[in-house]
């Protein structure tokens, strides 16, 4: 999507590119009374009955990460040169070839769009426990169930949850930084 | 001979905003052959370019490609698949060489094979099977625009695009690559056109030139034509007011050549290989007048010659002379006098091998 903001000239563009970038520090625990609203059991889509469900905890998640990775995927292919865009149409390509060999040429900070995406979601609790509810051992995640062993007062738990996400955190990171890395070197 | 044009354009109009940038009535390019366009920076060289090369939308006007009207979405995708375009900056993908140069190749899906030939061919063609698989981050300036040409090259177009293609490239590896792009347009006979704004680059590449100011064509035709008969200042400024002779070379020895120019032989310095075409160019500060025939003088070219015609400029006269071929000479007032110049009077004229200025056509 970012993507295709970047490469696309409309009318309101500037806009859109503005409310994405206000989208990257939207506070999550906002979207997470949206959400709620939204599929309060009397909400537009209170039907579908997701308040309290991984479904629930999906949706909210993607609606924090999904600016985050636009704007920096966005700012990445706008900061390609400005001509290479014409220089690979002029050498035949086909637009889904061209928008492939951009995405290629990108690939670095694309993966960090990815990174950051991931980071902001795997460490967010606000959402999580509005939308999930932090039901045992159905929505109950590594940032709510450390919250409440804190508050708990259980610190040896907290802390031992803390480390756990944080390894986690880390090795998810380190995967994508080979990858990125690797790329780099060549 | 009347040749169908590859290219062609009518009252093609580029605007950017309310401002018109580009406004060509009439452009016609010929099959084989090379066209500049020179002009000031920002005069719509560049623009020019990519609305031929069907990348600029246009904001009216035609475009025919081989005598087809290009209009809508699959004849420009014709248009694109049958031209190239070479930019100023070299913008190499962050691949290898070879990696490069057959990306237009893979666009067209094109086999396996069939594209190592072409790729293998055109990094033969600019001299770089050695970086291969190098890097394209990694190269020089020089090499990083070689490899580019060659990727523009493999995908063997109808009509290639240079835009600048040779700024900001030192002078031996500028010389080198014009040197290559000379022979290879020659070999392949693949029509080009090139954004230049250098003198000797124009001189040496291109067969016809369009002078383009404020997004108008302003003189075109035959370069040594347009180069002798500039039309404005600007151009004059541009082309210089040297001489520029046509000729072939029919003795090379030492450093010095025998040209032949319109059946005479001038005596030049420099070293190209009998049978070479070239250019010289004479600066009319470097031709002397003198009533006789000198005796024995250090100029190693003297000639007879007629003047056509002599104009009054502020301190000196600039006479238009024929030997055979014409050259233009500046005489200060006193000597103007004393020779009694008129129109038709007889002179002999000299210069030196060392003042011709001798290039490659």
């Amino acid at each position: 999507m970012g993507v295709a903001v970047a490469l696309n000239d409309f009318f309101g563009k500037r806009l859109v590119i503005s409310i994405i970038n206000t989208g990257m520090g939207l506070p999550p625990v906002v979207v997470g009374l949206f959400v709620t609203i939204m599929i309060w059991r009397s909400g537009p889509f209170g039907f579908l009955e997701i308040l309290y469900t991984p479904y629930a905890m999906i949706i909210a998640q993607a609606i924090i990460a999904t600016p985050i990775v636009m704007g920096i995927s966005l700012a990445a292919i706008q900061n390609l040169p400005p001509n290479l865009r014409l220089q690979i149409l002029s050498l035949g390509a086909s637009r889904l070839q061209m928008v492939w060999v951009l995405v290629k040429e990108s690939r670095l900070p694309l993966l960090a769009a990815v990174m950051a995406g991931f980071g902001g979601v795997i460490s967010e609790i606000g959402a999580s426990i509005m939308v999930g509810g932090n039901i045992k051992g159905y929505t109950r995640v590594l940032t709510t169930a450390t919250v409440m062993e804190t508050g708990k007062g259980n610190f040896d738990l907290a802390i031992a949850l803390g480390i756990i996400l944080l390894l986690l955190a880390f090795t998810i990171n380190f995967m994508l930084t080979q990858i990125q890395q690797r790329q780099r070197s060549r | 001979m009347k040749k169908t044009p590859i290219l062609s354009a009518e009252n093609l109009i580029v605007k950017r905003g309310k401002v018109t940038v580009l406004d060509i009535d009439n452009l016609q390019i010929f099959p084989g052959r090379t066209l500049a366009f020179i002009g000031p920076n920002g005069a719509g060289k560049s623009t020019l370019l990519l609305a031929l090369a069907g990348l600029l939308p246009a904001t009216s006007g035609n475009l025919y490609f081989q005598s087809r009207k290009v209009n809508g979405f699959s004849a420009l995708a014709m248009l694109r698949r049958n031209a190239a375009v070479v930019f100023q900056e070299p913008l190499l993908l962050d691949m290898n060489v070879e990696k490069n140069v057959a990306v237009g190749l893979k666009f067209r899906n094109l086999s396996g094979s069939e594209i190592k030939q072409s790729v293998d061919e055109a990094l033969a063609y600019f001299a770089i099977e050695h970086l291969a698989k190098r890097a394209a981050k990694t190269l020089s300036g020089g090499e990083s625009k070689r490899v580019s040409l060659a990727r523009a090259f493999a995908i063997r177009p109808k009509i290639i695009f240079l835009d600048e293609a040779f700024n900001s490239l030192d002078p031996p590896t500028r010389e080198a690559i014009i040197d290559d792009l000379q022979n290879i347009l020659k070999e392949t006979k693949i029509t080009a056109v090139l954004a230049l704004h250098d003198r000797e680059e124009t001189l040496r590449l291109a067969q016809d030139v369009a002078v383009i100011s404020g997004g108008k064509i302003v003189q075109q035709g035959n370069t040594v034509h347009v180069f002798h008969q500039p039309i404005n200042e600007y151009i004059a400024n541009f082309v210089g007011t040297e001489v520029i002779l046509e000729g072939v070379v029919k003795k090379s020895k030492k450093g010095l050549m025998e040209v032949a120019v319109n059946g005479h032989l001038i005596e030049a310095a420099g070293d190209f290989k009998t049978g070479q075409k070239v250019c010289c160019c004479l600066r009319p500060e470097n031709i002397t007048v003198s009533e006789t025939m000198p005796g024995k003088i250090s100029a190693r070219n003297v000639f007879k010659g007629k003047v056509i015609k002599a104009v009054r400029q502020a301190y000196f006269y600039k006479i238009t002379l024929d030997c055979g071929f014409i050259l233009f000479a500046y005489v200060t007032l006193p000597s103007y006098e004393e020779l009694g110049i008129r129109e038709g009077s007889s002179l002999a004229v000299s210069f030196k091998a060392t003042s011709l200025h001798v290039i490659k056509r």
